[in-house]
């Protein structure tokens, strides 16, 4: 264990993915790593960083261009018992190997009467922002949250990135683990010795009575933002971290609104048959009679996002945004401090 | 697609009952066809279509009342339902697409079940989910309420509005009970109709006007002479002329010699009217209402006498049209029939005088030097003093006096 301190540190979001995997990987010899650039590269965003040094071209496999054939083969190696994390290089490239997450890994276990488990976890970044254009900056986890048979996690907090990721790589079903490009330089308190997060489970990051926001993954940053902000004009917002995607934590999500009678969702995918509209849904079936307002949403753009810095960032949400939204919906019901 | 919004259909209208649809959603509108019936505070009008179309939305339920200038319905071509009323989702484009969501279809989705709701029980009262069940469990009568959220939604805010107010009187009423009642249900509960709750703002405005009277005997006896003869000229038309209509012409001719008086204060400027139109108060079950004889100045005495006749019958059937009850430039109240010696009226806004006529009775004078008996009759003037100064309104009270005296030249 490399956590040998009690005191909690602070450490990157990288960090904190590097040093679970480095833990998982000493703790079970059946979990290994498996991708693109990740041994002798040490991952193309560093997460993987030493590993092949530690713990050998055996448990840290480096594969060709090949997500469709990767993500197979660790299908493959879960079914017979191991653990196998797969880092796709960004969730883009998890397109390639859809087919194999989607119509194998996600249902073998039910197909065959639950003779099989997929223990298996696949990691990838979404998220845009870096100016790496239209086909490799997309949100699409909401396609892999709708699949039965997946979980999807995404950690919002090195602390999570950590807790979550160990849960991830313990679970016996296959897990879709979402990272964020723009997440991995983040600070944050990680707690000592092992910490395992309960899946499924949305989090209250911050207590408040007028409004709730709904984020996750890099979209907490800029809820919390907006709500401290609206903190200092005498609004109380409560913020939701969804922190699981599937399954949905629908009653925490409801429990807030209930008590505040105003929602807004804030998400960096695109608005039409998003996160949002699936928590706007759970709202309206869960505290429809707690609504003060419609609940809100605030997404990015439905364009393929630019590659120029100013129309990329016209496209994407911001506080600003969300700010706005924020205000409208508590003027669309007469609140005053 | 346009929508039709409530319009202004008298000046003292703030908002009107959308009474009932004679169109329903889908029927084929033409311009100028009648889509409903709206009660204002004084008639029953016709909602014209201004546009030809598919009636696509009707956005209230009968019986609600409407302020003017908000949507009731939507025209469209087409089919119902092919088409959005207005396209809250602005095409996401890279220029605007900072923003996109928050014109998101949210708004739409969650909003528009209500309004197109047909069934008068259901969208009747646009409401969040929460002032919905607030209003429930608090026993709040949401007919009471006005919504301040977006396009008049009730909030929770109205709600908690509501309940303050609610609690108030029970205060008061509770202070109420201290004071020594003979028993129980010692007031009868009335709620105002329309017609009372128009008088009763209208005449509280008119409080406001700063205002005087001016008091005149007047001596009759010439005119109820001259009444006697003209009616019994008149029986076999079946025509019977009142006093009143007497005094309604007298009043209109004389305000033809005094153009000062047949006027309005206007804020910066004074309105001469040109037409002499005679309001005449009538009291009916219902409240009263001031029917409006047009150029009274120029009528005939017995046209006047049918004409306040007709009136008179429409007003206590609540038959009265807009028309009937618009345009008034001075008005006449008398109180003669029920014995009342003298009163004074209250000024009709935007009129600047009222007439209030007490009943004729005989009184001991002293005339060529001997003791005799002439019918008298009190008639006192209310002016608003904006419009018109004392001397003002003594010269036209004198000429009325005048002509009231000498009652033939009514005739010429």
């Amino acid at each position: 264990m490399t956590d040998s301190t009690p005191e909690p540190r602070v450490i990157t979001y990288r960090q904190a993915l590097n040093e679970t995997l480095r833990a998982e990987l000493e703790r079970d010899e059946d979990v290994f790593l498996i991708g693109e650039e990740i041994g002798i590269f040490q991952g193309s965003y560093k997460i993987t960083a030493g590993l092949i040094e530690d713990f050998g071209p055996k448990r840290v496999i480096d594969t060709p261009i090949s997500e469709e054939g990767f993500v197979g083969a660790a299908i493959g190696a879960a079914m017979l018992g191991l653990r196998p994390v797969v880092e796709i290089m960004t969730l883009n490239f998890s397109l390639i190997a859809i087919d194999q997450i989607v119509n194998h890994a996600a249902k073998m276990h039910a197909m065959f009467g639950g003779q099989v488990k997929v223990p298996m976890v696949i990691r990838f970044p979404g998220g845009g922002g870096q100016q790496l254009a239209a086909s490799h900056s997309q949100n699409l986890e909401v396609w892999y949250a709708h699949i039965p048979g997946l979980k999807v996690l995404a950690p919002s907090t090195p602390a999570e990135a950590k807790s979550m990721l160990t849960a991830a790589i313990r679970d016996d079903d296959p897990v879709i683990f979402l990272e964020n490009l723009a997440l991995y330089n983040m600070k944050g308190e990680v707690p000592a010795g092992e910490q395992v997060a309960e899946i499924g489970k949305a989090a209250v990051v911050k207590a408040g009575t007028d409004l709730t926001i709904v984020s996750y993954s890099r979209g907490m940053v800029t809820a919390l933002e907006v709500a401290d902000e609206f903190e200092q004009q005498g609004v109380s917002v409560e913020v939701v971290d969804l922190r699981s995607l599937r399954p949905l934590d629908r009653e925490t999500i409801c429990a807030s609104v209930r008590k505040t009678s105003r929602a807004v969702v804030f998400e960096d995918d695109m608005l039409s048959y998003g996160i949002g509209a699936e928590i706007s849904a759970t709202i309206s079936e869960g505290a429809f009679d707690y609504l003060d307002a419609p609940v809100r949403r605030v997404a990015a753009a439905e364009v393929p996002l630019p590659y120029s810095k100013p129309l990329e960032t016209a496209a994407m949400p911001h506080a600003a945004d969300l700010s706005r939204v924020v205000r409208e919906t508590l003027d669309a019901t007469q609140f005053t401090k | 697609m346009s929508e039709v919004t409530m319009p202004r259909l008298s000046d003292t209208m703030e908002e009107g009952e959308l009474a009932r649809w004679l169109k329903q959603v889908g029927d084929v509108v033409v311009k100028g066809d009648v889509l409903a019936e709206i009660e204002t505070d004084k008639a029953t009008m016709d909602l014209e279509a201004f546009e030809s179309g598919v009636l696509h939305e009707q956005l209230v339920s009968e019986g609600t009342m409407v302020p003017i200038g908000q949507p009731v319905a939507v025209i469209g071509q087409g089919k119902p339902g092919t088409a959005k009323p207005e396209a809250k989702v602005p095409a996401p484009d890279v220029a605007d697409s900072a923003e996109p969501e928050s014109d998101a279809p949210t708004s739409e989705v969650a909003e528009s079940p209500e309004p197109v709701a047909p069934s008068p029980t259901v969208g009747k009262h646009r409401m969040s989910p929460l002032a919905r069940k607030l209003a429930h469990d608090n026993g709040i009568d949401l007919d009471s309420l006005t919504g301040t959220g977006p396009d008049g939604r009730i909030v929770r805010a109205d709600i908690d509005a509501a309940i303050s107010a609610k609690s108030e009187p029970e205060v008061a009423t509770s202070e109420a009970d201290k004071t020594p009642t003979s028993g129980g249900d010692e007031a009868e509960l009335i709620p105002l109709n329309k017609i009372r709750k128009v008088t009763a703002r209208r005449l509280t405005e008119s409080q406001e006007v700063p205002h005087f009277f001016l008091t005149n005997m007047v001596d009759v006896d010439r005119l109820i002479a001259l009444r006697a003869d003209v009616n019994s000229g008149l029986t076999e038309q079946g025509i019977k002329v009142s006093l009143n209509d007497f005094i309604v012409k007298a009043v209109a001719i004389t305000l033809r010699q005094h153009p000062e008086a047949n006027a309005s204060y206007n804020g910066d400027s004074i309105l001469r009217h040109r037409r002499v139109n005679v309001g005449i108060a009538v009291a009916t079950d219902a409240g009263l209402v001031v029917p409006v004889v047009n150029d009274a100045d120029v009528k005939s005495l017995s046209a006047i006498g049918t004409e306040v006749v007709a009136l008179a019958g429409a007003a206590r059937d609540g038959n009265l049209t807009l028309d009937q009850m618009s345009g008034g430039t001075f008005s006449v109240s008398n109180l003669g029939m029920f014995g009342i010696d003298e009163f004074t009226a209250m000024l009709n806004p935007p009129e600047a005088g009222i007439l209030a006529v007490g009943a004729a009775s005989p009184e001991i004078v002293l005339r060529d030097g001997e003791v005799t008996e002439v019918q008298k009759m009190k008639i006192t003037l209310t002016v608003d003093h904006r419009a018109m100064d004392g001397a003002t309104a003594a010269a036209f009270l004198r000429d009325l006096k005048e002509i009231l005296q000498q009652p033939l030249r009514i005739l010429v």
